[in-house]
């Protein structure tokens, strides 16, 4: 593998990795992974119990044994990549360490065993649980009300819009436009989209921020919200927010945060502070809980005082016993988000990730960030294009505009960081960079790890130049090559036959 | 802090060589009446062991050592350990959504797994990579419904969980989906067929009913598919007990199944994380929301799985997107995935027989108590029943709650009619002695 490189891998060499079948094709007439406990109670018919609604004809579910299943997933396993192998610097992402307390406290049987229609003076370690974590992520944002209902981050940006809608809908009117920076996350203008609301989309100006006087002259009656991701996409703070707010709350539309790049705030600013009056947060992004290979996530919504009444039902409130209690009896409430309280298990992963930080260990960890960020953006402005200089806080956007004079584009460049033993950065994203290369190291990056990917991409660069063709066909390193993406939208195979 | 990897002589090389004199610098450009210049209020950092603590004192807080007799959407199956052993893997716990195909071949070949499981057990001909849950499944399929048909209105059924449909509720508003909701029959449990078919009209996109419904009883689906299809309506079937597919009937002629996973070995975790997952027919592929991983081949021709129909999502088509969803419950689908290879084809079966004689043990046992009897007792049904007392519930399970057991849910809240009515739920974990327990106590019970 090593003669494929122009330089030396110091992060990689290669390993097997073994061939793994799918379960079905595993699968045997009479293995066995269980066994249940015999039955103490009699035996019933199925047949006589559930006449025709009886199931016919069995589920063709795979039969294996035990150990099949863990050397399958263990198989498996090794063909991902992940945090835990190395650095996974997908900007927006933030791919950062995920502690492993976390994961043995969100087990612990009184935790993990709670029933959500448990009467409430037996769940109340959970409520507390819930309350803590409000009081921490209000404390941390500057707002005044939160709910922790929405699953995810779009689910939070679902969330608040409603209560955007419900705000105006109070006032007589719920307006019309929804304005969304062409730097946005898609989830945000799909949001508005399903909120009902019309998407306007505004450009951003030459330093990559809103340009204030397009939308000073865009902002009118008809306007519900604006919805900003600070620091933006291109991991700038927008300096003119308190303008931003100014011009929104003038002609009464609301200011809404896209809570993506938390990572870059805690502890040193907070959104209540600089105007933003509803906003979400992403638990599995800032506040370190697993993204599992696509979730679950978490997506608190907190909001200003003037939009509590419509929150979510129900609302946790503390009686004056001290003990919790939740509270449906909302009648301005915009109506459930989701069954139960959310994902509560998130929530107990959250906490205790702000538990073992505490306020100097979350502003480390925000200071760090912004470090490793501005680290690569020194080391790495020589070599790739940087078209925003604006400075910027937790990420870096570079653009593919001198490689790509070679046919070597953002994506080519990221399928070679694979061979050099890191994920990709974030390609094609945002929008406002043509060829984007998106990086967001995070805090939990060393000064060595970062040294590596530094060289990882001068090396890269070198051989677009030198051998342009070697990066187009990679990786090289993987078990499988670049997939036939084409085929498999034309002809969908999305589920094993016999 | 533990988790952060540097020194502190290595943070300030690293401030020189970007040229800045301090950490503060790399902030500028939030303007200074914005810089927080306190610590946040908050608790100070705590080590490992008091954070341990922390949660173990707040689980301490909750009930522990009862016996459960609660359902209703959350059910208390056994969960095998190598579940657990196996999603704690980092290459599983800690990877992204597998956009990057050929360094996640192992959460794709899983998804296409589970994706194929749920085929099987529900009958339909695709399923997705997971939802939410099956409260926002329900409502993504009703919006699902509605592109297909063009149509915008939805009929559902108080039998449906009175969470999914508040949730449903809150989406539909939104949409201009307008939401009729119809009556069950009295004696059955089941949906009112005369009522339901007089609420579906030329403008209806879907009906959704939930099957077994919220008191356990097994819906008639071919017969609602039958009266909602004559009218070109969609039939939507919700299933919020996935175990009940080891006995029951798949609803085959539904036109969209709304799956919530839970019971595949996911612990109940005061309400979440769950797994929603939608299943359909494959001429609808281009409408289903969320990830779909398809089998394709690598340029080598070698098997590999990908993302795929990606135009339906709101990263490429934004405002234009099918869903708002990005973000799903990818490790959870995971566990369900493991729960089923580890149970299969006859596993499932026999899981889902033990909590059906459970269960029928529990009814015959507890309505044989003195001043209860069961409802809609004419009717299939799983593995919940409703129990109708003289005694007012609050009463009975106060009484049951100081034998340390947790009685059935009191349905008064959602269903005022049925006055005082229980609901219970046994799986296979539920224990005869449990059972006799809970009899006694009501035997005792004076109203």
């Amino acid at each position: 593998m090593t003669e494929k490189f122009v330089g030396t891998t110091r992060k990689v060499s290669s390993h097997q990795s073994q061939n793994e079948a799918l379960l079905f094709e595993k699968s045997a007439p009479g293995k066995r992974g269980y066994k249940l406990p015999a039955l103490d109670v009699p035996e019933v018919s199925v047949k006589a119990l559930l006449g025709d609604t009886a199931r016919e004809e069995a589920a063709s579910l795979p039969e294996l044994s035990e150990i099949e299943i863990i050397r399958h997933f263990t198989r498996l396993s090794t063909w991902n990549f992940a945090i835990d192998l190395g650095m996974y610097p997908l900007g927006s992402c933030t791919m950062k360490y995920n502690p492993r307390v976390n994961e043995f406290v969100s087990r612990i049987e009184g935790i993990a065993e709670a029933h959500p229609y448990l009467p409430e003076h037996l769940a109340q370690g959970s409520m507390e649980i819930i309350s803590l974590l409000q009081q921490c992520l209000l404390e941390i944002t500057g707002m005044d009300s939160i709910t922790l209902q929405p699953a995810a981050g779009a689910h939070g940006e679902f969330t608040g819009i409603l209560l955007v809608r419900a705000f105006h809908e109070s006032k007589g009117n719920p307006r019309r436009k929804i304005i969304v920076p062409d730097s946005a996350h898609g989830t945000n203008p799909a949001t508005a989209a399903v909120c009902g609301y019309e998407v306007q989309n505004i450009r951003s100006n030459a330093l990559g921020m809103v340009d204030v006087e397009a939308l000073a002259a865009m902002v009118d009656e008809d306007t519900a919200a604006l919805m900003l991701t600070n620091p933006s996409t291109i991991g700038v703070f927008e300096s003119e927010i308190a303008k931003i707010a100014e011009i929104l709350h003038a002609k009464g539309a609301l200011l809404y945060m896209d809570g993506a790049n938390m990572n870059a705030l805690v502890g040193k600013a907070r959104p209540g502070d600089f105007g933003v009056d509803v906003m979400h947060l992403n638990l599995h992004k800032t506040f370190s809980t697993p993204h599992g290979g696509g979730g679950p996530g978490s997506g608190p919504v907190a909001c200003k005082a003037a939009l509590e009444p419509f929150l979510p039902v129900p609302v946790l409130e503390r009686r004056c016993d001290g003990a919790l209690t939740w509270n449906y009896n909302r009648p301005q409430s915009v109506g459930r988000v989701r069954s139960f309280y959310g994902n509560f298990g998130m929530f107990v992963r959250a906490l205790a990730y702000i538990l073992a930080n505490g306020p100097d260990g979350l502003r480390q960890t925000t200071e760090d960030a912004v470090l490793n960020a501005n680290y690569l953006r020194k080391k790495l402005e020589g070599i790739f294009d940087l078209p925003y200089t604006t400075p910027t806080l937790h990420e870096v956007v570079f653009s593919d505009r001198r490689q790509a004079q070679k046919g070597v584009k953002t994506g080519d460049l990221a399928k070679r960081l694979i061979d050099y033993g890191f994920h990709p950065y974030t390609t094609a994203f945002p929008m406002i960079v043509p060829g984007a290369m998106m990086i967001e190291p995070t805090e939990s990056e060393s000064r060595e790890e970062l040294d590596l990917f530094v060289d990882a991409m001068k090396q890269i660069a070198q051989e677009a130049d030198e051998n342009p063709e070697l990066i187009l066909s990679a990786p090289h390193s993987t078990r499988v090559s670049r997939m036939d993406e084409t085929a498999a939208a034309r002809k969908p195979i999305l589920r094993w036959k016999p | 802090m533990r988790y952060l990897p540097k020194s502190p002589t290595e943070r300030e090389e690293m401030l020189a060589e970007i040229g800045v004199a301090n950490i503060d610098a790399l902030f500028s450009t939030i303007p200074a009446e914005f810089r927080l210049s306190r610590d946040l209020n908050i608790p100070s950092q705590m080590g490992e062991s008091e954070v341990v603590a922390h949660f173990k004192a707040a689980a301490a807080q909750n009930g522990a050592g009862y016996a459960s007799f609660l359902g209703a959407g959350v059910y208390n199956h056994y969960r095998p350990i190598v579940i657990d052993s196996l999603i704690q893997r980092g290459e599983f716990l800690t990877s992204y959504t597998p956009y990057q195909a050929e360094i996640s071949q192992g959460t794709l070949q899983a998804i296409f797994e589970f994706q194929t499981m749920i085929c099987e057990l529900t009958g339909m001909e695709i399923a997705n990579a997971s939802m939410y849950d099956g409260a926002t499944g329900a409502a993504e399929s009703v919006m699902m419904a509605a592109r297909i048909t063009g149509r915008s209105g939805v009929v559902t059924v108080t039998t449906v969980h009175p969470e999914y449909r508040e949730v449903l509720g809150t989406y539909a508003q939104h949409q201009g989906l307008p939401v009729t909701t119809v009556g069950y029959n009295a004696e059955t449990g089941r949906v009112d067929m005369a009522t339901l078919d007089a609420a579906i009209t030329g403008e209806t996109a879907a009906v959704l009913v939930q099957s077994p419904n919220f008191f356990g009883v097994i819906e008639d689906i071919p017969a609602i598919a039958e009266i909602a299809h004559a009218k070109g309506a969609l039939l939507i079937v919700s299933i919020a007990e996935a175990i009940s597919l080891g006995v029951v009937r798949p609803p085959v002629e539904a036109d969209i199944v709304s799956l919530e996973a839970q019971s595949f070995g996911v612990a109940s975790s005061y309400g979440g994380p769950y797994c929603g997952v939608l299943a359909t027919k494959e001429k609808y592929v281009r409408q289903i929301p969320g990830r779909l991983a398809g089998q394709t081949v690598d340029r080598n021709g070698k098997r590999g799985f990908v993302l795929m129909l990606s135009t339906r999502e709101q990263h490429i088509r934004r405002e234009k997107a099918t869903s708002n969803i990005c973000t799903n419950q990818a490790l959870i689908a995971l566990m369900a995935t493991i729960f089923l290879s580890v149970y299969g084809r006859e596993g499932i079966r026999e899981l889902a027989e033990h909590s059906l004689a459970k269960s029928d043990y529990a009814a015959r046992t507890l309505a044989a108590t003195t001043g209860s009897r069961q409802l809609f007792t004419g009717s299939p049904r799983f593995h919940e029943f409703v129990l109708k007392t003289e005694t007012n519930p609050e009463v009975l399970n106060s009484q049951l709650l100081a034998a340390k057991i947790i009685g059935g849910l009191p349905l008064k809240r959602w269903y005022p009619e049925l006055g005082n009515a229980t609901l219970w739920c046994a799986t296979e974990l539920t224990t005869r002695t449990q059972i006799d327990r809970a009899a006694a106590v009501l035997n005792r019970v004076k109203a």
